[in-house]
């Protein structure tokens, strides 16, 4: 996440960022073939456990995931319906304890950390055509546009109710387009200018 | 690639996820059911930026959320969101915004409005909708039948972002001609 050096450290974020990825890949595969619902129930509570272990920023974490519950009742309840309560309830909970295992690596691994890891799958698709100089520019713009879109979206969005009492039109977001698409293409020309696409520019990273 | 379509994916994948923050700017909520705009990013990405770069901008921005940037509607991310019901929809960003693209393209003698309109309608709706069901009935195990049933809610809200997309596509065209790829 973009501010997760403010968060508290736990001691899931000392483990490398690697072991982390491998372990979920490994625990999904071990998860998806289980049909017993108890077994599942018993992995869900460990995932909790680890969770609560953490405190408050556990919990907090867990209540972001409020908006998918809905979700996970009506898919465990179109199972029960065909197959039977135990097959409801499996499919439910398998759900949730896959998506809290790999939500808890997201949580205590920052974007930097899982960046270096795929590095080198990176550059392996180096022969494909992938650069990963232009790679790692593209991730870096796209947090950094987040933050300046939401500021320039909301400067338009008061200036239109300073304006007037009716809701913001569709054209607004039309308008608002145009305005970062030029935005966007002076980004590039300035790249260029200061030598980002030249053949020469594209030495390795200093690591 | 050049600069310019560097900075332009990387700008549309961000358009995508702000559209995702903004729940409802300028939709109305549907049968309790409240719709983001995040899909009206997907099909204006194809449409904006051809179907290669429309694909590989949508792309850049799931790989950005699954890195764990809380830029799915809801404010949802990291590897979590693979493992959710609604994955099949997620992935189908990808090619939606292809196809997207590729219809648009392909209708360049239409008016922007109405080539933007069946780009986003088989792109954002047809295609975005197989992706989605195939999706509900592999995860959640759903038969055709009700994956389609549990879905159905969901399209007219859609067919008002089509409208949407259209409407945003044809205005920034006129207002900055080299807006969309394949007419400038």
């Amino acid at each position: 996440m973009m501010i997760d050096g403010l968060a508290p450290k736990t001691w899931l974020h000392r483990v490398p960022a690697g072991f982390k990825l491998a372990g979920l890949a490994l625990l999904s595969l071990l998860l998806l073939p289980i049909d017993d619902w108890r077994i599942l129930a018993g992995a869900l509570a460990i995932v909790l456990a680890i969770y609560a272990g953490f405190g408050r920023a556990g919990f907090e974490r867990l209540a972001l995931l409020r908006p998918l519950i809905p979700l996970l009742v009506i898919v465990g309840g179109v199972q029960a319906l065909s197959g039977g309560w135990y097959a409801g309830a499996a499919i439910s909970l398998r759900l949730l304890a896959m998506l809290l295992l790999a939500d808890l690596v997201s949580m205590t691994t920052t974007m930097s950390a899982l960046m270096d890891v795929l590095a080198p799958f990176f550059n392996l698709l180096r022969p494909l055509g992938v650069n990963p100089r232009k790679m790692a520019l593209a991730v870096a713009l796209v947090l950094r546009f987040v933050p300046v879109l939401l500021t320039r979206w909301r400067a338009r969005e008061e200036a239109w109710k300073a304006r007037t009492h009716r809701r913001v039109p569709v054209r607004l977001v039309a308008v608002f387009l145009a305005d970062i698409l030029q935005l966007a293409d002076r980004v590039a020309e300035s790249l260029d200018a200061r030598g980002f696409d030249t053949p020469n520019a594209n030495r390795q990273r200093k690591s | 690639m050049e600069s310019r379509a560097i900075v332009r994916i990387a700008l549309m994948a961000a358009v995508i996820g702000v559209l995702g923050m903004l729940p409802g700017v300028m939709l109305p909520i549907a049968m309790g059911v409240p719709i983001t705009a995040q899909t009206l990013g997907v099909m204006l990405a194809g449409i904006i930026l051809g179907p290669r770069h429309g694909a590989l901008a949508v792309l850049l921005f799931l790989f950005v959320v699954l890195l764990g940037a809380p830029l799915l509607s809801g404010g949802r991310g990291g590897l979590g969101v693979l493992f959710g019901p609604s994955v099949g929809f997620l992935l189908g960003f990808v090619p939606a915004a292809f196809v997207s693209g590729m219809v648009m393209e392909q209708l360049k003698r239409l008016p922007v409005f109405a080539a933007a309109l069946v780009a986003a309608v088989v792109g954002g709706i047809v295609v975005e909708y197989a992706c989605g069901v195939v999706g509900l009935m592999a995860i959640a195990r759903m038969s055709l039948a009700q994956a389609l049933l549990a879905t159905a809610i969901f399209i007219p809200g859609d067919l008002l972002k089509a409208l949407a997309t259209a409407f945003v596509a044809e205005a920034s065209y006129r207002g900055y001609p080299a807006a969309i790829a394949s007419r400038a």
